[in-house]
């Protein structure tokens, strides 16, 4: 039986209605999952009390292991145990290669080049491996909440380019978990943060994680959280404190031939005396390799002197950053620390350093994004109604297309509040003409080959018309998860082109509707069975939120309009009783379609109900 | 579109930026996709399409040079895809001039006070510049608002340079 739910008197007129929905932080490390309850946000825990999954899997003979169980056999079994997937998600394995040197892993190389890992049990991606991360942590949720979940808010870091995003995304939709949005790990912390101490001003948010970088500067005002810049390095985290480490140890022991378990053995042991740093001056760093021990001490200044470059670059990015947000050191009121290795005490104190003023921990580093990330899913989800909190977040890099001699025409620029929409015209040089491709890239550089690839794509059906003539406009849109997506047209026929995009380094639909039934096969689960269910919540979210509309709105609408949307309303309920997953698609469709204008009226009228308040508050 | 009809504020240059930032924030929690998140699909596409759009105008209304092209583009000069270039002597003689500044920095022995040096200046330049574009855009004469297209292509000069400068520190930053 579920407990009873208690709502704050005003919060929610209906308590039984209350939706569960959970934020959850898919950390390069840990991973966590949280969820309000009782108007309480926090994260959930095992069965063992522990609130962290260690963000490893292991691809065992007979079945895969997640968490401690798959840490335990890291450094036995190397290649068939994943550690810090994270940084793999949207990379070329080319690009791996390059950054970590050689890993433990059998690789083979994606038709597109993504890295794929070789393991026991069969050959799996980073979204595969990702997707068993979150498995556990959605049973874990749906177990303590007792229920089905509505969906999730998983976090990002807020410099993960749209590879990166898709790439996560797609890891929630492989299990079947709709993601009501991706949110930048530093502004849900903000949130955490921001409505605890309702301070209103600037904050800079710090979040420096296993894998990854990111400062953000927010404004704080009546609710709203704006991020006016965010700054990062998606490849720089507290494993990189552990590399130098492993080769700190390397060279004062003078190893150079190591067997892959050695190197993972390594690994594990420059975290423990990284960790152990943060609160002792002096660490013993001790291995046995083939029955010789090896022992060497590390002290505070050492470790310091090591990693110094690291947080020297991360202090780089606070100030460019801080200059993209037009603010200047004195402004920001707080600093607030994310992420694990801001226990390192030279990143607090360099940080403390630079902002010159104590920065935040209140708010345990690791758990605050997870937290902020369920508030904002309980808001989603429709829990609370009466919020005034809203997020304004950036796109972190520059969108651009590749124009003659392999350079960029930038077309969205960094920091640009999302959703945003940009268009932009293009014309034919051939008469005749009828086809045109383009090339989108991701990144600040001027030349093509210094940006990241993001999709190629095709323009097709343009009018063939005399060379210069025909003059399509494409519209690049951002939508608020920091996806983006392509339209065209022709102008003088407003004929609309295709367009065929084919990401550079995610995969394509049909992969990932490859993977989809791989794991029903795997799960013994029936593909329809799941689709039909899907389908039937659809239609019920569906006829739920438009009636809701009607019912405050409906008279924005003619009388004939109106009967007309709530017969159809009334059409897509008896066919969502029936069994035809195709059928109930169809209605929901239909319905949809049929909304376009109602949807249109309610916006403008919103808009206007929006600034009525303003003009009468300026009087 | 016209942005100033969408914040439903007069169409003139002096725009008081609190007031414009307070209507965003509002037009924001009226349309942004969250408030949405629940909703039809067809409301969710117009909310996207619809905030991309407060987005952009409150950029533009931000922003003096383009809330100056913005309002020339309303009144029928349109600034964004022209190839016309600033023919005042003086005016490409001192580009010159800043130019060769710009080259000297990476020579410089105190390169960080060269930058602020020319930071100052870009500034006091640009203020005149707007000072002017502010009483030409006022006027609503046709006369006017063709000089008033010639200041504007004289900013979008000296935000270039400015982009240049920034590139320039970030590199001694790095």
């Amino acid at each position: 039986m579920a407990l009873l739910q208690i709502a704050e008197p005003g919060q929610s007129a209906a308590p039984h209605q209350h939706k569960l929905a959970v934020g959850i932080d898919l950390g390069t490390t840990n991973s966590l999952v949280a969820a309000v309850r009782s108007g309480e946000a926090s994260t959930l825990t095992d069965e063992q009390g522990q609130h962290s999954l260690p963000s490893v899997v292991h691809y065992g003979e007979k079945n895969v292991l997640v968490g401690d169980e798959a840490q335990a056999l890291s450094a036995m079994d190397p290649s068939n145990t994943i550690v810090s997937v994270k940084r793999f998600m949207g990379r070329s394995l080319q690009d791996i290669q390059q950054r970590d040197g050689q890993l433990a892993y059998q690789f083979e190389a994606s038709e597109n080049g993504l890295p794929v890992f070789v393991t026991q049990q069969g050959k799996v991606n980073p979204v595969q491996v990702s997707a068993e991360i979150l498995k556990p942590l959605i049973a874990r949720a749906e177990k303590t909440l007792g229920g089905d979940l509505q969906g999730a808010v998983i976090t990002v870091p807020a410099y993960f380019d749209d590879a990166q995003r898709q790439g996560t995304k797609d890891a929630a939709e492989l299990i079947g978990v709709k993601v009501l949005r991706l949110l930048n790990e530093p502004t849900a912390a903000a949130i955490a943060y921001g409505l605890d101490s309702k301070q209103e001003g600037v904050i800079a948010i710090y979040d420096l994680g296993g894998g990854t970088f990111d400062i953000s500067i927010l404004r704080l005002n009546k609710g709203v959280f704006e991020v006016l810049a965010t700054g990062g390095d998606s490849a720089l985290g507290g494993d990189d404190f552990d590399r130098l480490l492993v080769e700190h140890f390397k060279n004062t022991w003078q190893l150079s031939q190591l067997t892959s378990s050695q190197a993972r053995q390594l690994l594990i042991e420059a975290r423990r005396v990284k960790e152990a740093l943060t609160v002792s001056n002096e660490v013993t760093a001790t291995v046995t390799f083939d029955n010789q021990l090896l022992e060497c001490e590390v002290s505070q200044e050492t470790f310091n002197t090591i990693i110094a470059p690291l947080v020297k670059k991360t202090i780089s990015s606070c100030r460019r950053t801080l200059r993209d947000a037009k603010v200047s050191i004195d402004e920001v009121i707080e600093t607030v620390m994310v992420g694990g290795s801001t226990r390192v005490p030279l990143v607090r104190s360099e940080v403390e350093h630079f902002f010159n003023k104590t920065p935040l921990t209140s708010i345990d580093p690791d758990r605050v994004v997870a937290i902020g990330a369920a508030i904002q899913a309980d808001i989603l989800v429709g829990n609370k109604p009466e919020s005034d909190l809203l997020l304004l977040d950036v796109i972190p890099l520059s969108l651009g297309i590749e124009t003659m001699g392999g350079l960029v025409e930038k077309v969205v620029t960094r920091n640009t509040t999302i959703p945003v929409a940009k268009a932009q015209e293009f014309t034919t040089f051939k008469d005749g003409q009828t086809a045109m491709a383009f090339h989108v890239v991701q990144g600040e550089r001027e030349l093509v080959d210094d940006c990241r690839s993001l999709a190629r794509f095709t323009l097709q059906g343009i009018p063939a018309l005399a060379a210069g003539a025909a003059h399509i406009r494409v519209t690049f849109q951002v939508d608020a998860d920091g996806l983006l997506s392509v339209t065209a047209m022709e102008k003088s026929t407003e004929v609309k082109t295709s367009i065929q995009v084919k990401p550079s380094f995610g995969l394509s639909d049909d992969e990932i509707a490859t993977m989809l039934k791989d794991s029903m096969k795997h799960a013994k689960d029936d593909i329809t069975r799941r689709m039909l269910a899907e389908q039937k919540v659809e239609a019920a979210r569906v006829i739920e939120s438009l009636s809701a509309a009607l019912q405050k709105d409906g008279d924005l609408l003619p009388d004939d309009e109106r009967v007309a949307l709530q017969d159809a309303i009334a059409n897509l309920g008896i066919t969502a009783q029936k069994d035809d997953v195709d059928a109930i698609e169809k209605a929901i469709n239909d319905l949809d379609a049929q909304t376009q204008d109602f949807a249109a009226k309610r916006m403008d009228n919103s808009i206007k109900a929006a600034l009525k308040g303003q003009s009468v508050d300026n009087i | 579109m016209n942005y100033f009809e969408l914040f439903d504020l007069d169409p003139v240059f002096t725009v008081d930026t609190a007031n414009l930032a307070e209507r965003y924030r509002e037009l924001q929690k009226a349309v942004h996709p969250d408030k949405f998140a629940s909703q039809s699909e067809q409301q969710k596409l117009l909310s996207v399409q619809r905030t991309a759009q407060v987005n952009d105008g409150y950029q533009t209304l931000k922003n003096p040079l383009r809330r100056a092209e913005h309002m020339l583009s309303l009144r029928g000069i349109d600034l964004s895809h022209e190839t016309t270039t600033v023919k005042d002597t003086t005016f490409l003689m001192q580009q010159m001039e800043w130019r060769e500044m710009l080259d000297d920095i990476s020579h410089s022995n105190a390169p960080q006070d060269k930058i602020d040096e020319l930071y100052d200046s870009f500034a006091s330049y640009e203020k005149s510049l707007f000072n002017l574009l502010a009483e030409l855009l006022a006027s609503e004469q046709e006369q006017d608002d063709k000089s008033a297209a010639e200041q504007v292509r004289k900013l979008k000069f000296m935000a270039k340079l400015q982009d240049e400068l920034t590139r320039i520190e970030d590199d001694l930053l790095d």
